[in-house]
């Protein structure tokens, strides 16, 4: 089976049935989306298929067959695609404003927070508090960083918009 | 004639040289080759200079996501006067680094900080000796900058660390004489430098435990029932049906007693063969359930001690104006590390490597001997990270699952547990009943306090050494690792001339497996305590945070106490003195407490919507005086993690059990705080440079606990007894009036 990861074709051998993390995790050797729960209730494992958050911890391979998959190493690239840049950055600004926020701590549930947020902004490019909260919802975080989260979302939103960051 | 011995060393050469006499240059130990820990009075134990004048720090505490791996360096970095990006370390590993204990009670500064300065000025005082010698000037007029040391006298002669050392060992053994730096002159120490983990981990650049993968290995998952029973009762196979996942290419089942697992060459072939194949397990003893739990501690025959007794309670509470009491339900609640535990593990007939997350590579170790029967010096340990654990997780039990899958499928395996797994058989923290009287005279003064509290205490030996058929008897320290009622969170912050402590110690029989969780016991000693002072206060027709001063005169408790009261610009009233008729009332609170050390204040603003029940805490503001803070902006991050974390368990968090065992297996039957009803929070560090360096990682959630509680009450004029504070715990509260 041929899938599409980061704009790059891979061939696959994994039972069509296989959930999509463990062919990204295992056969292409990813360490952006991560198992959590397997249950779709986390989002450890999330992924841009067609540029939507998708759980890749349920999603059989064989149901992004002709689509394109984005994990967190291909956002940069991503983000440049959307916004017809030149050149891909080396971080997407989420990614940038998490560090300036110094928002991690574990940082295991980054990968869905980094994601999701970057599907927000692609969609909502100034988003209120409330929007972010209620986008960020399906997202957990055990170690308590979603204040810190919040600021970044909206720190990357007046960055991508041109602002000071 | 120098002789050097260039021996190869993780693909870095290293030179052997002898320091003190390079005539007679020794042949120095590869680091990685020998089983440690090495020796701690050694400076070469601990640092490594480098030609290119940077340097390597050993390090024996983990990175959990708190920045301990950055602030440790800030330490040495400031010793030194070297630069942060001329530093290093390395990961944690039973043949390279020094054994500083285990990575918990938030030790990492408090304990871990003052090894790791004294091997910095060890380290310092060496190199400014060969410096002395090479410049030919006296130790005392040398200045050292970013590892250039130059006499005063003539700054344009110097030498670097790296010249004088690099790559060579020291050979030198503490002196004990070596200066420290005083703080005043610190740059580096007390500075908001970034952690130097976050720019990897937001870029799929970190390799967590979750991602190491060795050649050859196979895929292993435990097979267990989900939810644990009974403490003691194991979970015991009547039969295993092979057959049922025969269908499941390459999976096989491997069994040592009860421990029961399965391999496949494939992760999700091992993941399915896990949940496909056909066990019958023999039906466990009853357990009293969570509905039951605090009727059947009541009703337990315990072991009573008194914890602290100071004056007469009994003359105390006889001649006192008021008296009031309270009661505290707190439940179990687990670690739940978001992602769920991970080790890879090869087990040789006569050696094991081990990848894995615990908190203590050489504690880890010495268990895995006694499971394998093999001596510790032919286990290596090396620790990855994993996803935050807050505590005693699953972290060894994985690691113990992985090495008997190894051993029993004859290849090397990874397992990470799935999220039942986790949630299920972890080590939650323990359940408690407590019960405080406290009195004060009409003039406002406390004069009388009595805390009683049941739990039961935390089991060290791990879920797999039991199924595996390891002997009760030999369950190390079965129950006797607790955290009793705490002095200085039960009542310890004020002058009470009469007051009593006293712990009734459950049989671990009967319960669930319990263990250290973040801030163990804390929440529900605060919970109960703090809110019998409101009670006070209240009666007393006294605004709470000025009955508190009033009864304090430890200078660093009112120091946190001020502190969180200034950031939430507190202005004096008597709590529930403006109870509205809206369905949304609104309420603020104030509490203290704290772990085994350090100071902690909180001051909660809440949302209590009486016709749902539901909760919210709008702004938590959190204060910690953990001494001098090596990086406040971690201790902010630290304050952060706590308000929330301690609003989840204050809101959200119970495991529930029935008969026969525990029920909550994931989000959907655990769930913690969201986005939706996270608050914002203020952290406010109170530094003090001058005082030892205590921790900061569980310090503030006890008066958090604490401030929601009495929150609670400002907007309801209601005492909540349990928590987690769930709707129908409020409505019933609510229903009940004033004696709920």
């Amino acid at each position: 089976m041929q899938i599409r990861v980061n704009e790059r074709s891979w061939t696959v051998h994994a039972a069509p049935d296989t959930p999509l993390l463990y062919v990204l995790m295992n056969e292409l050797q990813l360490q952006g989306p991560r198992f959590g729960c397997g249950l779709a209730q986390c989002g450890s494992c999330s992924v841009l298929v067609n540029g939507v958050e998708t759980r890749s911890c349920v999603t059989p391979v064989s149901a992004v067959e002709n689509r394109s998959v984005t994990t967190l190493e291909g956002l940069p690239a991503w983000y440049a695609t959307q916004k017809k840049l030149a050149k891909a950055p080396a971080l997407h600004p989420v990614q940038q404003a998490m560090i300036d926020e110094q928002a991690v701590q574990c940082g295991y549930c980054f990968n869905g927070m980094i994601i999701k947020s970057s599907e927000l902004l692609s969609k909502t490019p100034r988003p209120t508090e409330a929007q972010i909260r209620t986008a960020m919802n399906g997202h957990l975080c055990r170690c308590g960083t979603y204040p810190r989260i919040m600021r970044a979302i909206q720190r990357a939103s007046v960055a991508m918009a041109g602002g000071a960051a | 004639m120098i002789r050097r011995k260039f021996l190869k060393a993780g693909g870095a050469l290293v030179v052997g040289f002898n320091l003190r006499d390079t005539l007679v240059a020794q042949e120095q130990p590869v680091r990685g080759t020998k089983p440690g820990p090495p020796d701690a009075k050694q400076v070469d134990t601990w640092l490594a200079i480098h030609a290119d004048n940077t340097a390597t720090v050993y390090i024996g505490f983990a990175e959990l996501g708190q920045g301990a791996s950055t602030a440790l360096l800030q330490i040495a970095a400031e010793e030194l006067d070297l630069d942060m990006s001329q530093l290093k370390t390395v990961r944690l590993d039973t043949n390279v680094t020094p054994n500083q204990g285990g990575t918990y009670s938030s030790a990492s500064i408090n304990r871990g900080g003052p090894q790791v300065r004294t091997a910095a000025a060890e380290a310092r005082l060496a190199l400014l000796k060969l410096a002395s010698a090479k410049l030919n000037a006296p130790v005392e007029g040398l200045v050292v900058s970013k590892g250039v040391v130059s006499g005063t006298g003539n700054p344009k002669d110097s030498v670097t660390y790296g010249e004088l050392v690099g790559d060579k060992p020291f050979n030198v053994t503490f002196t004990g004489t070596a200066p420290v730096k005083p703080t005043t002159e610190y740059k580096i120490v007390g500075t908001k430098f970034p952690r130097n983990d976050t720019p990897a981990k937001v870029s799929a650049q970190y390799t967590y435990m979750q991602y190491v993968r060795v050649p050859g290995m196979l895929h292993g998952r435990v097979v267990r029932p989900r939810g644990q029973r009974m403490y003691g009762a194991g979970a015991k196979i009547v039969s295993v049906d092979e057959a049922s996942i025969r269908a499941i290419p390459g999976a096989r089942v491997v069994r040592k007693g009860d421990f029961l697992g399965v391999v496949a060459e494939n992760e999700w072939d091992a993941i399915r063969a896990a949940q496909q194949l056909k066990v019958v397990w023999e039906t466990p003893p009853a357990l009293p359930g969570n509905a039951g739990l605090y009727e059947h501690m009541r009703a337990a025959k315990t072991e009573e001690n008194i914890v602290l007794e100071r004056g007469s309670v009994a003359t105390g509470f006889g001649g006192a104006a008021h008296t009031v009491s309270q009661t505290c339900l707190g439940p179990y609640q687990a670690h739940a590390p978001f992602g769920p535990n991970c080790a890879v593990a090869d087990v040789q007939a006569d050696s094991a490597l081990v990848m894995c997350s615990t908190q203590d590579v050489y504690g880890t170790r010495n268990s895995l001997s006694r499971l394998l029967g093999m001596p510790a010096e032919k286990i290596r340990v090396q620790y990855y990270e994993g996803s935050g654990t807050y505590g005693h997780s699953c972290y060894d039990d994985v690691a113990q699952a992985a090495v008997l899958l190894s051993q029993l499928a004859g290849k090397p395996v990874r397992l990470q547990f799935m999220r039942w797994d986790e949630h299920g058989w972890d080590n939650y923290g323990p359940g408690h009943l407590g019960e405080v009287r406290a009195a004060a005279d009409a003039n406002g003064k406390i004069v009388a306090y009595e805390y009683q509290g049941w739990q039961h205490g935390w089991i060290n030996t791990e879920t797999s050494a039991q199924l595996t058929g390891v002997p009760p008897s030999e369950w190390p320290g079965a129950g006797t690792g607790v955290q009793g009622v705490n002095r200085l969170t039960c009542g310890g912050m004020y002058d009470i001339p009469n007051l009593r402590l006293v712990n009734h110690k459950l049989p671990v029989t009967s319960y669930l497996k319990a263990g250290w969780l973040r801030s163990p016991l804390d929440l529900s000693f605060a919970f109960a305590s703090e809110q019998a002072i409101d009670q006070l206060a209240h009666l007393l027709e006294h605004d709470p945070y000025e009955f508190r001063q009033r009864n304090m005169t430890d200078m660093r408790w009112l120091g946190v106490l001020n502190a969180a009261a200034q950031a939430a610009k507190w202005t004096p009233r008597k709590a529930a003195a403006s109870l509205s008729k809206a369905n949304i009332v609104t309420g603020r609170g104030i509490g203290l407490g704290t772990h085994l050390t350090s100071y902690g204040g909180a001051v909660a603003e809440i949302e209590v919507n009486k016709e749902t029940g539901r909760v919210v805490a709008k702004h938590l503001y959190g204060a910690i005086d953990a001494g001098q803070v090596v990086n406040p902006g971690f201790v902010e991050s630290q304050i952060m993690g706590q308000m929330v974390q301690t609003a989840s368990r204050m809101f959200k968090e119970e495991v529930k059990f029935d008969q026969t065992g525990v029920t909550s297996l994931d989000w959907a039957s655990y769930p913690i705080l969201r986005f939706d009803e996270c608050p914002e929070v203020t952290a406010v560090v109170v530094q003090r440079l001058d005082q030892r360096s205590t921790g900061a990682g569980e310090e503030c959630m006890a008066a958090a606990a604490a401030a929601i509680a009495n929150a609670f009450f400002d907007a309801t004029g209601v005492r909540m007894k349990e928590f987690p504070m769930t709707p129908a715990r409020v409505l019933a509260a609510l229903r009940g009036g004033k004696a709920a």
